[in-house]
């Protein structure tokens, strides 16, 4: 579904990436795990689109086609959905306004119907109760007041509404309590099927207990050091990330690829 | 922003020009031509005195320079004071006596003057240049005793109620353009709601400017009387031409004891190209006066049109626990520039007034907040809320906000906030990575940004102003 290949990205002339591979099939779900500064966000941002970042060497293939050329939106109508660390506050856009013009931009692209204000109203109700959210959040304004938490929910609700192919997600755990970890989980968990994938930035061991990924990468100094199962999270979540480092003494900060 | 930037730059749907026969005055402004003008109304003497008196002020006065708009000097000579539609008749009876070309342009502005497809529960009075061509539905508000009708008319007929409030809120020697309009004015609309009558529809005045090099000049007056209530929406619209016309209008509004008015604006006036050639200077005095207790006057407007706007709907808060609301919007893109605010005069006990601007400048649009609050020293116990937002698109636009506060009694209350902000590139990113292009996503936003605002407008006109401010903006994020 997913493949990188050598993937090099700077912003602001600084080089972040220095050269991602990386190979997500359908069905399969994905940990990034890594120290802060490692990249990780930058991949997440890169993958979804975001054009503050330059791609200097690479490709990105999402079903066959070249990413790296199609634009945010496209992308996003394609199924590529990233689930932000900070999501953004947009004053005076009602959330339900706010997702039905996403939603139905998608269904256009897709050749469906746009959904009038009763279905919509009826797809909305359902999966809120998926992140347990108060109905009152439909009339707030795009996570403006929202705690953290809730806007943690409010990406997973956007999720299950616009059902992507291919899940990004961003630190989604942080900031969490340990109920909120679990709503966020088992939002994630119930979009789980042989057609669609997940990847996720995570800090901590802790929301794997949770999602239980097919594979766990360690991003450092811009690359993807070391690759494994489950069990390689256990290892750093005992070890550190300093274990992998002193293992991989080319992965440290600051060291340039040829 | 790069998509944003890319997007196409709609033309002004509404810049075409109508072929009618003019019977129009000779160029420029002297006594005969203002007798010229009140002599084809037919007017009382009273109305031509008036007129005169209005001129005489004026050759005195001197045009203002203190806005913040900056423009060429005026030719008041080489312009047309008085233009009208030739009619068959003195006066349309019906409206098979309008002529057909003009129906059709009201028709292509979307507002039908045949009653029975107009949109229920609205009246038009129609503005063709300088004189109104049609008001709908005057039987059914007749029942109700409610008068509206263009003004010529109210002269005529409403002789005692126009002698008594014409200029009772904004008195001739007013200001400059105030000025020239009492001398020149050709029509407009007058509109008066008995006591204890709650308005049963919504009244319209829509506002066509057609001929060249004609200034518009009308006049509206509003009196509501004890506990009536009507709910009014101005909408306008004018042709593309290269050079710059002048509407200098005059809104007065009077509220009686408990009565309430609703003022709505949605001004959509040649803007002038992308370089900036031609467009309306938009030079308007609207003011109310609550001069009953417990009176409400608001002000709703959304200003996407003119080269220049350069107005201040106020409202003197005359009666103890009147209230005094200003909500708008105003829009400024390419080279247009706008000084717009308002003036909330506390002088009654308990007098309450809201302000909420919220200031929108793209390309090299100039854009500027001046509002003045003014507590007199019997007004115990005033309030006032005042909120300024600015959004900024692109680098090389300006938002300026001069709020001016003078409290004379120590009891009052007065609150400013002010904000000035620009559409991230992260919220930008936010909306489409959820799959919206760039160019619903900035329309979303704005909308977000003016909501404030617009869920004050009537529904059909909240829906036309958000759609014009998407088109006003095509083209200007970058």
């Amino acid at each position: 579904m997913l493949e990188v290949k050598n993937l090099h990205v700077s912003i602001e002339g600084k080089e972040i990436l220095k050269g991602i591979h990386l190979k997500v099939r359908a069905g399969e779900v994905h940990a990034i795990m890594g120290p802060n500064g490692s990249g990780k966000s930058t991949l997440t941002q890169v993958l979804a689109g975001n054009e503050s970042y330059t791609v200097t060497q690479g490709d990105v293939f999402y079903q066959g086609k070249n990413l790296i050329e199609m634009s945010a939106e496209a992308r996003a109508r394609e199924g590529v959905f990233l689930a932000f660390q900070y999501p953004v506050e947009i004053a005076g856009v009602s959330n339900a306004y706010f997702l039905k013009a996403a939603l139905n931009e998608i269904r256009a692209h897709q050749g469906l119907e746009e959904l009038d204000a009763v279905d919509f109203l009826e797809l909305l109700k359902e999966k809120m109760k998926l992140v347990k959210m108060d109905p009152s959040f439909l009339n707030r304004p795009v996570n403006e007041g929202f705690s953290g938490g809730e806007k943690k929910r409010n990406e997973i609700l956007q999720m299950a509404i616009l059902e992507p192919k291919l899940s990004i997600l961003d630190e989604t755990d942080s900031g969490l309590d340990i109920d909120a970890l679990r709503i966020v989980a088992e939002g994630v968990n119930q979009l789980r099927n042989p057609e669609r994938a997940t990847v996720l930035v995570t800090h901590y061991q802790r929301l794997l207990n949770y999602i239980v990924p097919d594979y766990v990468h360690v991003l450092l100094g811009g690359r993807i050091v070391k690759s494994g199962t489950k069990a390689l999270a256990f290892q750093l979540e005992e070890k550190g990330y300093d274990w992998v480092k002193e293992r991989e003494p080319e992965a440290g900060e600051g060291v340039k690829t040829k | 922003m790069d998509q944003a930037k890319a997007l196409v730059n709609r033309e002004y749907k509404w810049g075409f020009v109508t072929d009618v026969e003019a019977d129009s005055a000779p160029r420029g402004l002297n006594e005969e031509i203002i007798r010229f003008i009140s002599l084809k109304k037919k007017e009382p003497a009273f109305m031509l005195q008036w007129r005169l008196n209005a001129y005489r002020r004026w050759l005195q006065m001197t045009e203002p320079r203190w806005q913040h708009v900056h423009y060429p000097a005026i030719d008041y000579q080489d312009m047309i004071y008085y233009s009208a539609p030739k009619q068959k008749k003195d006066g349309p009876g019906s409206l098979d006596e309008i002529d057909k070309e003009i129906l059709e342009t009201y028709e292509k502005l979307g507002i039908p003057l045949d009653e029975q497809k107009r949109l229920a529960g609205v009246a038009v009075d129609a503005v063709f240049d300088s004189v109104s061509v049609a008001t709908t539905f005057k039987e059914k508000l007749a029942e109700k005793g409610v008068i509206f009708c263009s003004f010529s008319e109210a002269v005529q007929n409403h002789t005692e109620l126009v002698k008594k409030y014409l200029g009772s809120v904004v008195p001739y020697a007013d200001n400059f353009y105030a000025a020239l309009n009492s001398a020149v004015f050709s029509d407009g609309s007058f509109c008066y709601i008995p006591k204890g009558v709650r308005c049963p529809m919504e009244l319209s005045t829509y506002f066509r400017i057609n001929s060249a090099d004609t200034g518009q000049f009308e006049r509206t007056l509003i009196v509501a009387d004890e506990g009536s209530y009507v709910s009014y929406l101005e909408g306008c619209t004018a042709p593309i031409r290269d050079k710059n016309q002048l509407h200098a209008a005059v809104v007065e509004l009077v509220a009686l004891e408990g009565a309430q008015i609703k003022y709505s604006t949605v001004q959509n006036w040649y803007a002038g190209d992308k370089e900036g050639k031609g467009g309306i200077y938009n030079f308007v005095t609207k003011r109310g006066k609550c001069a009953g207790h417990r009176s409400k006057i608001s002000w709703t407007q959304v200003e996407t049109g003119s080269a220049i706007t350069w107005k201040y709907p106020s409202v003197i808060l005359q009666g103890d626990d009147s209230i005094g609301e200003f909500y708008s919007v105003a829009l400024t893109n390419n080279y247009q520039q706008a000084d717009t605010g308002t003036k909330m005069i506390h002088i009654g006990k308990n007098t309450k007034s809201t302000v909420i601007a919220k200031g929108i400048s793209a390309g090299h649009g100039d854009n500027t907040y001046r509002g003045l609050i003014k507590v007199m020293p019997a007004a115990m116990n005033a309030r006032n809320y005042t909120q300024c937002d600015s959004l900024l698109l692109g680098s090389r636009c300006a938002a300026n906000t001069l709020p001016y506060i003078e409290v004379k009694n120590r009891t009052a209350k007065v609150e400013h906030e002010a904000s000035t902000s620009k559409i991230s590139e992260d919220q930008l990113f936010y909306c489409k990575q959820r799959g919206i292009s760039p160019e619903n996503a900035v329309s979303m936003i704005i909308n977000g940004f003016c909501k404030e605002v617009f869920k004050n407008l009537p529904m059909e006109f909240a829906v036309e102003a958000s759609k014009l401010l998407s088109v006003s903006l095509e083209g200007a994020v970058g």
